[in-house]
């Protein structure tokens, strides 16, 4: 730990080469709160926002990628050109991919549905 | 114009994790904006507003790209510093790679608190971008007036009373305001057309000199309309002529979109909360002053267009 010298301009630049936790104390923390990882909000989970979940319908997609193009969370994950998955780490369920989608290939499903078919699926077995 | 297959393929800049609420229209235009820059680096600006508080809690950022934090009026003259400073460093040979340079502020950053910051950027001729993501209102504090909020509408300093019906004064047309800047681009977009939103950022990007973009980005907690509907609301807004689809480059006026069909304002405002005390009996007055507001300035749009000034067909 360095002490803390009001007079040493480049006090906190230690933590430049790594990323800013929201654990560190704060004489550990980067100069004028500087960010040196741009994107690293993807690390943080607005997924328990959501209370309601898009499920994906398979047979329906024609990859017409208007759910990608709608979505404010970069939650539809589209890899070459086609529709690849949902990141439910940060999709908050504001349902628009299900509405804009052209042919009703996305369904909102309640969450506790999910769980309650889940917690069914874990008494069987 | 690309397809959204081709458009899917470029980096993602704005990722998710960011705070704006579920079905924020922020998003959606800053995602569209920024996918419209393609390869080249691009350098951020962000006015303090939703977008601003909600995508650089410290110690995250939302934005995979530099980005400059600003105050609430200033973000016009932080990006105009960063560009003048990038073209200093480049002619020593400094720097060796292409930067473009964004601002993004919400409207009360930019038709209020920030006008004089935009102003003074635009008349220097800075190559910057600045792009107003229009919601209505001061949504980050609660739901605050500003000189962008429509005539009518329920905020909570404008609140609907008994007395007094919503806000009193009509809209102010900031996009009027920076075409008379003599910019190179200054144009006007909502997100329910994304080929729109895409040709015009791309253009507002390739220009030489500075660029203006005033998008429509509706707010479902302000605006108090059912969250997934924010295609539908935003194409109402533009079906209505409420908020009208054009360009004006270098001087030269040009309407993008003209409806078929005449929808009363009606329409649009009957999906949204903050204008249901207009639907109270006794107060079709109110409805029919907005209407005409809106005419009016449609006319003077067509006219500005070199269109003949009509009402479309009813």
């Amino acid at each position: 730990m360095t002490p803390y010298n009001p007079f040493n301009r480049n006090f906190g630049t230690g933590t430049r080469t790594k990323a800013v936790r929201p654990d560190m104390k704060w004489h550990e923390l980067t100069r004028a709160g500087n960010i040196y990882e741009p994107g690293n909000a993807n690390t943080y989970e607005t997924g328990d926002w959501r209370s309601i979940r898009p499920v994906w319908n398979k047979e329906r997609c024609i990859h017409c990628l208007m759910c990608w193009r709608y979505c404010p969370d970069a939650s539809v994950i589209a890899k070459g050109g086609k529709f690849e998955t949902f990141d439910y780490k940060h999709c908050k369920g504001c349902g628009i991919c299900a509405k804009v989608c052209p042919v009703n290939a996305i369904d909102m499903v309640p969450e506790d549905e999910i769980k309650k078919v889940k917690e069914a699926n874990k008494d069987e077995e | 114009m690309a397809t959204l297959k081709e458009l899917s393929r470029v980096e993602e800049r704005f990722v998710g994790g960011h705070r704006l609420c579920a079905g924020c229209g922020h998003g959606i235009s800053v995602r569209m904006i920024l996918n419209a820059v393609e390869d080249a680096n691009v350098v951020v600006g962000c006015a303090t507003g939703c977008l601003e508080v909600a995508s650089t809690i410290y110690p995250y950022t939302a934005w995979n790209c530099s980005f400059i934090h600003n105050a609430f009026e200033n973000a016009g003259a932080t990006i105009s510093g960063v560009e003048a400073a990038y073209r200093a460093l480049k002619k020593r040979g400094k720097i060796d790679r292409d930067f473009k340079f964004i601002a993004f502020g919400g409207d009360g950053g930019t038709y209020d608190i920030g006008l004089q910051s935009l102003s003074g950027a635009m008349e220097r001729g800075h190559n910057i971008v600045y792009v107003c993501l229009d919601n209505g209102a001061y949504m980050n504090t609660g739901i605050q007036r500003s000189s962008a909020t429509p005539t009518g509408a329920d905020t909570t300093t404008s609140p609907a009373g008994k007395v007094i019906p919503g806000k009193q004064q009509p809209r102010k047309d900031l996009t009027a305001i920076m075409a008379a800047h003599n910019i190179s681009y200054a144009a006007q977009t909502a997100i329910n057309n994304w080929q729109d939103v895409h040709k015009k950022a791309k253009k507002a990007i390739e220009v030489e000199g500075p660029a203006f973009l005033n998008v429509l980005s509706p707010c479902p907690r302000g605006w108090r309309y059912n969250t997934p509907d924010i295609v539908q609301i935003t194409k109402l807004a533009v079906e209505t002529r409420f908020w009208p689809l054009y360009e004006v480059e270098n001087g030269k006026w040009k309407l993008n979109y003209k409806p078929k069909k005449y929808v009363p304002v009606e329409e649009f405002l009957k999906p949204q909360g903050r204008f249901r005390h207009l639907f109270k009996p006794g107060n079709e007055h109110l409805i029919k002053a907005i209407q005409e507001e809106v005419d009016s300035r449609w006319l003077a749009l067509l006219e500005r267009c070199g269109e003949t000034p009509e009402l479309p067909p009813r």
